[in-house]
């Protein structure tokens, strides 16, 4: 069973999605990265760009009005904001190689200390799925993840090294998981604000490397 | 006058394909997927094919028998696939195809998804490599040639050329000029430049040259040499609406209980 303490999956990504900047295009992978479509962001411009081309999709299509010609990269029927634009695979592919994502937000299975992750390919597994993870990892300006503290297993998923094959190299910035918001720094893994409900003991107990603890942990903001 | 580029069915459309040739299918989910060439490759039953495509599988709102890259695999006519997917994307799904490649009846050539695409549009180009930094660092780049420009390390990627591509459109003239709505664009108009014959599926009637303004046309007929207009369901594959997708399930499940 999943540890379902902290923070709601919404709650993760509302929190990551309060780092969005406005005017920021964003690529959201599959999985828990989709619900930061969701998000409130006020006065802020927020273009969400998908893999297939579809750049500045708006939020999930109400039942009865899909058009089945629209899908973002999960596959789910999307609309578009006016000043949308389709472009084909290879020219949004172009957006992602050339540094237009400010953002890309990932799903994984491990996050090192070093700003590491792996996110295609489970330990011992042939072969796996990288979609555009290793395209969008390498290349946008910020890769932020979204992941659950610890696996069904209870082993951590933050870690000193990826024990699994990687998908970038030092590249992620921020992670939240339904325990915290822990930011990669120079120095390591640091913890900027704890969930609601959960000690910082139980954190320190489920992280499987060296964490930056400041003197007083924030409370992980809230909308 | 050159000879129609107009088929009257997908089978005289894939006729002719032999064995042994590496097959571009166009298509992102379920948007622009040639199911109806599917269909007919599948009947047609060429062997030792080489299938390029995103991934193996159909999609949640394809009808439950419509043929998808899964068929070919099943039929043993599939020798290799070039994707960016050999696993799903959700630890609750199987791949039909994950079976074939874990037990080596199948080959696979895992590929970024960007790179897949940038490897055929270079195809397309008339570009042989390039450079890319997608993968560098990972398991998929041991072992090949990288270089450093400006202080970044890219890894090199050939060019993936296609003996054919199977790909869907929304509107084309005779010419074989074709127009994608929406998300159906997707790897569609790459595959078809980086292909020596394309063979479309097209929703709407085959219109007359002239009939799309120049400006409008998103890939040239230079690029397209078959068109089969798709006929409506149920002689022709169409994908279904999210709300019809749920009362099936519902009676799919309904029926098993």
């Amino acid at each position: 069973m999943s540890d379902t303490r902290g923070l709601t999956r919404q709650q993760m990504c509302d929190r990551l999605a309060m780092e969005f900047e406005d005017g920021w295009i964003v690529n959201l992978g599959i999985g828990i990265p989709t619900l930061c479509s969701n998000c409130d962001f006020g006065d802020r411009q927020i273009i969400f760009h998908s893999e297939n081309g579809v750049v500045g999709y708006g939020p999930l299509a109400a039942p009865g009005k899909e058009d089945l010609h629209l899908v973002n990269a999960g596959g789910q029927h999307v609309t578009m904001n006016p000043g949308s634009a389709i472009v084909h695979h290879a020219d949004a592919f172009g957006m992602i190689r050339s540094g237009r994502i400010d953002v890309t937000v990932l799903g994984a299975y491990e996050v090192a200390e070093n700003g590491d992750f792996a996110n295609w390919k489970m330990a011992g597994q042939k072969g796996g799925g990288i979609g555009g993870a290793m395209d969008l990892a390498a290349c946008a300006k910020h890769v932020f993840v979204a992941m659950e503290q610890t696996t069904r297993r209870g082993a951590p998923r933050l870690v000193e090294r990826c024990a699994i094959p990687v998908t970038a190299k030092g590249v992620v910035d921020l992670v939240i998981t339904n325990y915290g918001l822990f930011a990669i720094t120079p120095e390591g893994m640091a913890l900027k604000e704890i969930a609601p409900g959960v000690s910082l003991d139980e954190v320190k107990a489920t992280v499987g490397c060296k964490l930056i603890v400041p003197a007083e942990v924030p409370t992980v903001k809230m909308r | 006058m050159p000879k129609s580029k107009i088929y009257e069915s997908f089978d005289a459309a894939v006729a002719d394909i032999p064995d042994n040739v590496t097959i571009g299918f166009g298509g992102f989910a379920v948007v622009g997927q040639p199911v109806n060439l599917y269909g007919a490759l599948a009947r047609q039953g060429a062997k030792g094919l080489t299938c390029v495509s995103n991934g193996t599988r159909g999609g949640a709102t394809l009808p439950e028998d419509a043929p998808t890259m899964e068929s070919l695999i099943q039929n043993d006519q599939v020798k290799k696939v070039v994707c960016a997917f050999t696993a799903p994307t959700r630890a609750s799904q199987r791949l039909v195809f994950t079976e074939y490649y874990e037990s080596g009846r199948i080959e696979a050539e895992l590929v970024p998804q960007g790179t897949l695409a940038e490897r055929m549009r270079a195809a397309g180009a008339g570009i042989p490599a390039f450079y890319t930094p997608a993968a560098v660092g990972t398991e998929l780049a041991e072992g090949r040639e990288t270089r450093v420009f400006n202080g970044r390390e890219y890894l090199l990627e050939e060019a993936l050329p296609l003996d054919y591509a199977f790909i869907r459109a929304y509107q084309a003239d005779s010419f074989g000029n074709l127009r994608f709505r929406r998300a159906q664009r997707n790897f569609n108009p790459i595959m078809a430049m980086a292909a020596k014959v394309t063979i479309v599926e097209v929703e709407e009637d085959i219109l007359p040259p002239g009939a799309i303004d120049p400006d409008d046309v998103h890939l040239s007929g230079i690029f397209v040499q078959r068109l089969v207009k798709v006929p409506p369901p149920p002689e022709g594959w169409w994908p279904m609406h999210p709300a019809e997708v749920a009362a099936r399930n519902a009676r799919l499940q309904g029926g098993t209980r």
